[in-house]
């Protein structure tokens, strides 16, 4: 599939931006869930797709924005390469646009790095319906301001994603996941501990009184990094870190909100109640919880974390900023997007 | 040299320095001309010019009224690491402060277990990796320049370094930033997680050269230090082929912690210089560094001798020990003073462009070396594309500057051309201003302009620098001519 839509969107963009008339971009409706709901005229980019360079002896891919993941995933996986930041779908249906303008990683990201690490460049059409390119190809480019990482989490406030190009990184040879039981203390121990060292660690999670430690790399480094670190092997622990990622594991079935917490890795437990499942080595702890979003966006603050409302009834809520912040939010959103067309409200009612 | 942005201020030279000398004590407050002239550039001496006043706080308050004093008066206001730069960026505006960061540099904390650094923004970034090195931990980006250059800095250009394709530049390795606004007004960037909620302002200020905000802390990531690093040194008869091999050994599912290449003028004049045994009959040699746990090192170590003998070396040597490893780096890190020993000048460019077109470029640079009759040494972080050539010349031959100075615009504008970027890790600062008028269009450039109003509506940040106004594109006469179209058609032409 190659269809290259620009124009149309460029034009609906134009027309929005004359009649002040705002727009809901949407990709594959992966993630619809995620962010304030905007209740507007969609501006549909799913057709807007098509892989436009890849060269794996570069560690590049450059596609339209409304190119599936599961495309891109697979053609990667052909020349034994992967995005290291290993995004979540949860739905076959989702696009790299939506991918990156939520800017959600999966388990390796604690090891390699977020989305946003990895985009080396995009082109967008920003709220006057302006096509711009930033970023490139290249790993290395400090020319302007990085307005394509800029992109990244944004959620569609600030331009319409038309193409991304990301850095790719090869297949680890071998992996394999060591399992421990343990406390929620003592997971956190030894997670630490050996973070502190040079191990090939590629993921870890703690649910249930089980820390689950993924380890990747070349056969014999994997192979040694078992013998040091013990525990037992898991079996099908590819289908696993899928649930981990996807979010299909038994702790996420649930009635209660969804809270994702972003927080400094050793913070001991938190006095919220609710359950928690650990990822990224503590760093981030999701929590199943009927607390207020007020007593937990506060209770995040103090340790100078961000706490966001995930999923609870097909809408989220994002940590609130500091004024000063929210200032320079709403300078960006006017400078990117003046007549506020671009999801408004989709982070923040302000934007 | 260059053209000050004309700032109309509303208080003269000496009420400055009063208010200045109300907010910090009298000798942190520096006015007469012997005492400006150190701060008249950075490691670019080509750009000179004096400020009004150098301002030497050590407080963070001091930094806010500082600013807060500026934005109410209209002052323009150009921050400063350690002068290291090699773009300009801290070139000091003539009516404006200089406000040296160089006081602020304690390391405030060190947390092994979280594996990050607080630091101050003067803090050298090699001291970062000294202090931390007893935890086994250390700091990634690495600027040839480390010794000296501070992390406010690294942060302001996005530094790279040597081993940016496996670690990434400073924008993959901090975590939280303060910032001052012009306004004066202390902002928290980032959280004590790996990412925060709302734009990725963290982004944002990596590599916006003191356009947006003066940065007074900054959260460094830290790794731990692998088991073993291993060093290759290959020579091959054609650059071509060297290049080839990068690709070769990415191909091969191995990303080396550094990959570079020298070539024939830069092996002679390293060799000469510091005696690393480089292979002098060479057209250029790669370095590959490969780094993890003992047995992934050693079966990289196999493999990656195997790629480079198929793709053509002429010679494959593996460090026997750490003493040799340390001389085979030697010759690359020293390969630009190396080259100041052979010219009485050097310019060194910072151009990025896609590996494949490397055979492309090397023959257009070539040209044009012969064309303005001026030598060239290529110094290249292979694996990720970043070219460093030094163009030689004597600044004392007259016209030699301007020759130069027109060569390396134009080996800027071919990185564009390739696909490239005209500065992978240096800045544009007051250098490259001309050519972002080559790699950007208008209504980017206007973008840019926008971004930059959002946190600095008067303009009173390093004014001039990093982003060119839209006459200055058209005086330049780049005549970008994208897709067709003429570049800015709204503008005379003079």
């Amino acid at each position: 599939m190659n269809t290259d839509i620009s124009q149309q969107l460029q034009q609906q963009v134009v027309d929005a931006f004359e009649q002040a008339s705002p727009l809901c971009i949407v990709g594959g409706n992966s993630k619809s869930f995620y962010g304030r709901t905007v209740s507007t005229q969609t501006l549909n980019i799913e057709s807007h797709r098509g892989v436009l360079n890849y060269e794996p002896t570069e560690l590049v891919i450059t596609v339209r924005a409304g190119t599936r993941l599961i495309e891109i995933e697979t053609l990667l996986a052909e020349h034994g390469q992967m995005l290291a930041f290993e995004p979540p779908a949860f739905s076959p249906a989702a696009t790299i646009g939506g991918t990156i303008a939520c800017n959600l990683s999966g388990p390796r990201r604690a090891y390699t790095g977020a989305a946003r690490d990895y985009l080396l460049g995009c082109k967008i059409i920003n709220g006057k319906g302006e096509i711009l390119s930033f970023g490139g190809e290249v790993m290395k480019n400090v020319a302007g301001y990085d307005v394509s990482r800029l992109m990244a989490g944004a959620m569609g406030t600030l331009g319409v994603l038309l193409e991304v190009s990301l850095k790719v990184l090869p297949r680890p040879e071998k992996e394999s996941t060591q399992f421990f039981q343990c406390s929620t203390e003592q997971a956190l121990e030894k997670i630490h501990a050996l973070s502190q060292t040079p191990l090939p660690l590629s993921a870890s999670c703690f649910n249930d009184g089980q820390l689950q430690i993924r380890l990747s790399g070349t056969t014999k480094a994997v192979n040694a990094a078992i013998e040091t670190i013990g525990g037992d092997t898991l079996n099908n622990a590819n289908d696993y870190w899928l649930a981990v990622k996807e979010q299909t594991l038994d702790f996420f079935n649930t009635e209660k909100s969804l809270w994702r917490i972003s927080i400094a890795s050793d913070t001991k437990s938190l006095p919220l109640q609710g359950e928690y499942l650990y990822e990224w080595g503590g760093a981030l702890r999701w929590l199943k919880s009927n607390e207020t979003a007020e007593l937990i966006q506060n209770t995040v603050a103090a340790v100078d974390g961000h706490a966001c409302l995930f999923r609870h009834n097909h809408h989220g809520l994002f940590q609130p900023l500091t004024p000063g912040l929210m200032r320079i939010h709403k300078n960006l959103k006017q400078a990117f997007d003046p007549a506020n067309i671009l999801n408004p409200g989709k982070l923040y009612p302000e934007l | 040299m260059h053209n000050c942005e004309t700032i109309e201020s509303s208080i003269n030279k000496t009420e400055l320095i009063d208010a200045l000398q109300a907010i910090v004590d009298n000798d942190s407050v520096l006015f007469e001309t012997e005492d400006l002239t150190p701060y008249e550039c950075d490691g670019l001496s080509a750009y000179h010019a004096l400020p009004l006043v150098v301002v030497l706080p050590e407080t963070i308050e001091q930094v806010q009224s500082i600013l807060s004093l500026c934005h109410q008066h209209k002052v323009p206001v150009v921050a400063r690491g350690a002068g290291t730069g090699l773009s300009g960026g801290a070139l000091p505006h003539e009516q404006g402060v200089l406000l040296s960061l160089a006081k602020f540099k304690n390391i405030i904390h060190i947390d092994p277990r979280r594996r990050i650094a607080k630091v101050q923004p003067g803090v050298r970034n090699l001291a970062i990796s000294q202090a931390v090195d007893q935890y086994g931990l250390y700091y990634a980006p690495d600027p040839s320049s480390q010794i000296a250059c501070t992390i406010g800095g690294n942060v302001a250009e996005n530094s790279g370094g040597v081993h940016c394709l496996k670690y990434g530049l400073t924008v993959h390795n901090i975590q939280q930033l303060k910032i001052i606004t012009i306004e004066g007004e202390l902002l928290t960037i980032g959280g004590s997680g790996l990412d925060s909620s709302g734009y990725d302002l963290l982004a944002l200020m990596t590599g916006s050269e003191g356009m947006l905000g003066v940065i007074v802390e900054v959260t460094v990531k830290l790794l731990p230090k692998p088991d073993r690093a291993q060093v290759l040194l290959a020579a091959f008869n054609d650059v071509v082929k060297a290049g080839e091999a990068v690709g070769n050994i990415i191909a091969a599912g191995i990303i080396p912690a550094g990959l570079e290449m020298m070539d024939k003028l830069a092996i002679k004049a390293a060799e000469d210089f510091v005696h690393a045994g480089y292979p002098l009959d060479a057209e250029a040699i790669l370095l590959c560094e490969l780094d993890g746990t003992n047995e992934e090192v050693s079966e990289h170590v196999l493999q990656v001798r195997d790629v480079l003998k198929r793709s053509g070396a002429t010679e494959v040597r593996t460090a026997r020990d750490e003493a040799e490893r340390l001389i085979f780096w030697k010759g690359r890190k020293a390969a630009f003073p190396a080259v100041g020993r052979i010219s009485p000048d050097y310019y060194c460019m910072d151009g990025t462009i896609p590996r494949k077109q490397l055979p492309r470029v090397l023959k257009t640079m070539a040209d044009l070396s012969e064309h303005y009759n001026l030598p060239v040494a290529n110094v290249f972080h292979a694996g990720d594309g970043n070219l460093h050539p030094l163009i030689l010349y004597d600044a004392n031959v007259p016209g030699e500057l301007e020759r130069t100075e027109e060569f390396g615009g134009k080996i800027l504008e071919l990185c564009v051309e390739v696909g490239g970027t005209i500065t992978g890790e240096h800045g544009v600062g007051m250098e490259k201003i001309n050519q972002m008028c080559v790699q950007f269009n208008s209504p980017e450039l206007s973008q840019f302009h926008a971004v930059k109003a959002a946190f600095d509506a008067q303009g009173l940040l390093n004014p001039g620098k990093a982003v060119p106004t839209l006459h200055r594109c058209a005086e330049f006469g780049a005549m970008h001519v994208h897709k067709g179209k003429l570049a800015f058609p709204e503008l005379e032409r003079f």
